[in-house]
């Protein structure tokens, strides 16, 4: 659904470039669920707004929904459903008339446009809304508008730019449900860009982890997180027996970066579920009694780490130049 | 493109009737001068060598008119700037609705809203003051309105999106708007029997002052290619210049 080839944006402003978006490869597809993830200003924004027809690429290439970027943006436009990260509703319209507006300006007929309204106010629980001034609504109905809106036309294959910024967890929650309700019952094509890490792990099928306009990494959520070397393991013991729980988990096989903190030991191991019982037998063998014992999967923000040397939140708050909202 | 044309009217109208506070903010100013400032000029006119033919409100009553369009639809660029905040312009421009559409759709119901207000104050004009004008005069003068609507709209909606920028534009417009006023005759005609000879010139050279002429000849009945072809040929000029001025920066890919 989507093959992008060394995509790239400059921006110049007052005698400075910025290299916001510095030449991807994408490609999605057919039914997929792909994320975009990476901290603000990586460049999300500003590669699903080439995607979208919004702003031109500088060099590259691309096919979306199979229509040429460059050469039929109008076949693009025609094929695609967007929804941008500020939404984009007007505060003094009804809800039933952007659906209306948004439907003819597809194509549809005043009937179809108020049919297809009505189904997607039936799927995205805002039935009964139409007569209301989007103004009126509360920030979870206003995000639903906006996705209904994007999906006027029954496209396959839709863009979310940051679909749940700024919504409160339950929104939140519900709203991942219709993206994956989208996808399971109506095929869509889903490419969606998010800075949160546990929507993309929850949501998506693949993630491609953008930094600095680059990408650079790219697998399902499970894949990128083996790339963090295996699980992380915390045991916890009597004070005395730490020292020789710490001798015990370093001649365990695979395990590395074993530290030891007050009453506790930790380690990684490539495969904390298979560790865990050689573990056990060498503990018991030497007669150390544990007390506690936790494994955890690695998290999306270890593979941030892993593949930036930053943390997301330290990326964010570094200070990057914000090309997104250019 | 009619169709699309057609749907975005249809949505700004729906908008514009939902609040129709537009009319009176719009309308208010040369609705004062009318009230306010026409009176005074009454003897003036009769007493004085120098003005153009006409009673005052022959000669004050189409400037008016002039003046709706020229700073009504000035400011249009406001609304714009707004849908531009609230995302709904990146909405638009993500469906395949025509770009030239987007912005017909708009000057359209702007020369709609023109006409509505010159009609009003024409009206007012007569009924109040006496006014006598005919009734093919009115109609030729209205669609000169409407024109110069659709140009300074168009121009104000291309600025508004090169700008983006609401303090910018308020500040440019009113700093291009008064001399524009005071240098087209509007309040007091600039005739080479009441203005300095430098001060006729600098008034030929600004386009409005012909559009604001053409108005007056056509009120008082004047339908000659004299009275008229400067005025139309400059008003044809200028609305072509800012049409193209416009669908170009909506067509633009990131605008």
């Amino acid at each position: 659904m989507i093959k992008a080839r060394g995509l790239a944006r400059r921006f110049s402003a007052r005698g400075r470039t910025v290299e916001a978006v510095k030449g991807v490869d994408i490609d999605v597809a057919e039914g997929e669920l792909v994320g975009f993830l990476g901290p603000n200003g990586a460049g999300k924004t500003t590669t699903l707004r080439m995607l979208t027809t919004l702003l031109r690429p500088t060099a590259g290439e691309a096919t979306v929904g199979g229509c040429d970027l460059l050469a039929d943006p109008l076949g693009v436009r025609q094929r695609i459903g967007y929804v941008a990260q500020g939404g984009g509703t007007a505060p003094e319209c009804k809800v039933g008339e952007e659906m209306e507006l948004q439907g003819r300006l597809y194509g549809l007929s005043k009937a179809e446009a108020h049919r297809r309204g009505a189904e997607l106010a039936e799927q995205l629980d805002l039935a009964g809304l139409g007569q209301r001034l989007t103004k009126t609504l509360s920030g979870g109905q206003r995000r639903r508008l906006d996705i209904a809106l994007g999906l006027i036309h029954d496209p396959k294959l839709v863009f979310f730019d940051e679909p749940t910024t700024g919504l409160d967890p339950q929104s939140r929650a519900n709203l991942w449900e219709h993206i994956r309700r989208l996808r399971a019952e109506h095929g869509v094509t889903l490419f969606l860009t998010t800075h949160y890490l546990d929507e993309a792990d929850a949501l998506c099928d693949r993630i491609l982890v953008i930094d600095s306009g680059r990408i650079v990494a790219e697998g399902s959520p499970d894949a990128l997180k083996a790339r963090v070397s295996g699980d992380g393991v915390e045991i916890g013991l009597e004070p005395d027996s730490v020292t020789a729980a710490a001798e015990v988990v370093t001649a365990l096989d695979g395990a590395h970066d074993v530290s030891v903190v007050d009453g506790t030991v930790r380690f990684r191991v490539p495969r904390g579920d298979t560790a865990m019982p050689e573990l056990l037998r060498a503990l018991d063998a030497k007669d150390i009694p544990m007390l506690s014992m936790q494994v955890h999967r690695p998290t999306l923000d270890d593979v941030f780490l892993t593949l930036t040397g930053r943390t997301l939140r330290d990326a964010e708050e570094g200070g990057e130049v914000a090309t997104d909202a250019a | 493109m009619p169709r699309d044309v057609w749907l975005i009217f249809r949505r700004d109208l729906v908008l514009s009737l939902r609040n129709p506070a537009w009319i009176f903010i719009q309308i208010m100013q040369p609705l004062l001068y009318l009230v306010l400032f026409g009176p005074l000029m009454e003897k003036m006119v009769a007493n004085t060598p120098g003005f153009p033919p006409g009673d005052v409100w022959q000669i004050f009553t189409p400037a008016l008119i002039v003046m709706i369009a020229l700073f009504g639809s000035s400011f249009v660029g406001f609304g714009l700037l707004a849908d531009y905040r609230n995302g709904v312009i990146e909405r638009l421009r993500v469906t395949p609705v025509s770009r030239v559409a987007l912005l017909l759709g708009k000057v359209l119901l702007n020369a709609l809203q023109a006409l509505v207000q010159a009609i009003l104050l024409i009206t007012l004009a007569v009924l109040a003051f006496d006014l006598r004008a005919p009734v093919g005069g009115v109609v030729l003068g209205l669609v000169i309105v409407a024109l110069l609507s659709v140009t300074m709209a168009s121009a104000s909606y291309a600025l508004a999106l090169t700008l983006k920028s609401e303090e910018a534009f308020p500040a440019l417009l009113n700093a291009v708007l008064l001399p524009v006023l005071l240098l087209s005759g509007i309040l007091l005609p600039i005739t080479t029997g009441l203005a300095p000879s430098w001060l006729y010139t600098i008034s030929r050279i600004n386009p409005f002052t012909h559009v604001v002429e053409a108005e007056r000849a056509s009120f008082r009945g004047e339908f000659t290619m004299d009275a008229l072809f400067t005025g139309s040929v400059v008003l044809l000029a200028l609305a072509a210049l800012a049409v193209f001025w416009g669908t170009r920066t909506f067509r633009r890919e990131n605008a």
